[in-house]
């Protein structure tokens, strides 16, 4: 009896590529937003039930760990916003030469980390971190 | 469903080793993926030094010398040697390419082993030598071929302005050797129902075509959740495409002929 055929390796042995790693990198964070949604709702909903209550999200955000989740969270926004306008572009037929490609996808990366660096520094000066 | 390891009789295992020949100064040395139907082994990588002072000067070269000269049992698919027949595409040095335009020189940065192994998350019938049939079934299913119901006189030609036949720039180059679609994590978790970006790309060379006539039905064809927008413009196929084509921009513009009909 002939042994069953395997499966050629993939993941395994395939180099990563800019282009692959930038789309896996928006799914990604397109979790991790989802994530963050409900978490929004919390804070919407303390802020509505009056002020003992956002007290109690006061002490859960100022948490040092939290606050790291939320700077992971706001890159991961202004990632997926950034990489969602370069679909667009795509959706309506332009930047699909390689060079381009890279281009935009460096420029996503460096205004996902400029946004984020901006929403920091904001919140910073109004005394919110 | 994606499955990201390789099921346990696809595991690789390191094989055997071919030292060079004593006194040969310019080596290099091929680490390439083995599996044989006729032994009960996994499947595992042997390593071959070659001696490139005698070795032409491209992967396949180098591939052909082991068979010749070192161990004739090593199997691949090879014929043009000059990148038009699309048979001896593998993954070389980590991306897809033809073995006879990839120069060893090129590899690992010229120094580091060169790293063959056959088209990936495809079966695998010996070697370096993937099953290509389900994927010649999905060219076949797009129907390549001009649909044309006007008739013409048996003496004439169906004429094409110059403007029109500069569209199929692009794509009628492709030699369907398969290196973009097994390039694509998509294709890979979901080539059952997804086309992937070969067949599309050959399937726009219809929709491309101001002679073909089946420009709706192709499209109906196509409009469902799989076959055509597992595409998530990963791009990947681009990026690996030996003969420098485009296959994610033909597909963009097949998912933008689908939207504008809809307007």
């Amino acid at each position: 009896m002939q042994k069953e055929r395997p499966l050629s390796p993939h993941l395994q042995v395939y180099r990563p590529q800019m282009t692959s790693l930038l789309s896996i990198a928006h799914r990604g964070c397109g979790v991790v937003l989802s994530f963050f949604t409900p978490v929004l709702v919390f804070w919407l909903v303390s802020l509505a039930s009056g002020p003992q209550s956002y007290e109690a999200w006061q002490s859960f955000a100022s948490n040092g760990f939290v606050k790291l989740l939320f700077l992971g969270w706001t890159f991961a926004l202004f990632y997926h916003l950034s990489n969602g306008i370069r679909h667009l572009f795509w959706d309506a037929g332009h930047g699909f030469e390689m060079q381009s490609l890279y281009r935009s996808g460096y420029m996503v990366v460096a205004s996902a980390v400029i946004l984020t660096v901006i929403t920091v520094v904001f919140a910073i000066s109004k005394g919110g971190v | 469903m994606a499955e990201f390891t390789l099921p346990k009789n696809s595991k690789i295992k390191q094989g055997k080793h071919f030292p060079a020949a004593e006194g040969t100064s310019n080596v290099r040395t091929f680490s390439v993926y083995r599996w044989s139907p006729d032994d009960d082994q996994n499947p595992h990588i042997d390593t071959y030094e070659v001696d490139m002072d005698n070795c032409g000067p491209m992967v396949l070269d180098a591939l052909l010398k082991i068979k010749n000269e070192i161990d004739p049992s090593l199997t691949f698919r090879r014929s043009c040697r000059e990148g038009i027949c699309g048979s001896c595409a593998m993954n070389i040095d980590g991306t897809n390419t033809l073995a006879c335009t990839k120069s060893v020189e090129e590899c690992g940065g010229g120094k580091k082993d060169v790293k063959v192994y056959p088209l990936p998350h495809m079966s695998v019938i010996k070697d370096l030598v993937p099953d290509m049939t389900h994927f010649y079934a999905q060219y076949a299913s797009v129907e390549p071929w001009l649909k044309a119901k006007t008739p013409v006189s048996q003496s004439a030609e169906r004429l094409q302005s110059k403007e029109d036949r500069e569209k199929l720039d692009g794509l009628y180059e492709c030699i369907l050797c398969a290196c973009c679609s097994t390039s694509c994590p998509s294709y890979w978790w979901n080539s059952d129902k997804y086309l992937g970006p070969a067949i599309l790309l050959q399937s726009y060379r219809w929709l491309a075509d101001s002679r073909d006539e089946a420009k709706g039905e192709r499209l109906d064809a196509l409009e469902d959740p799989f076959k055509l927008y597992r595409c998530h413009t990963i791009m990947n196929c681009t990026n690996t495409c030996p003969k420098g084509l485009n296959p994610g921009k033909a597909i963009g513009e097949i998912k933008k002929m689908i939207a504008e009909r809809s307007l």
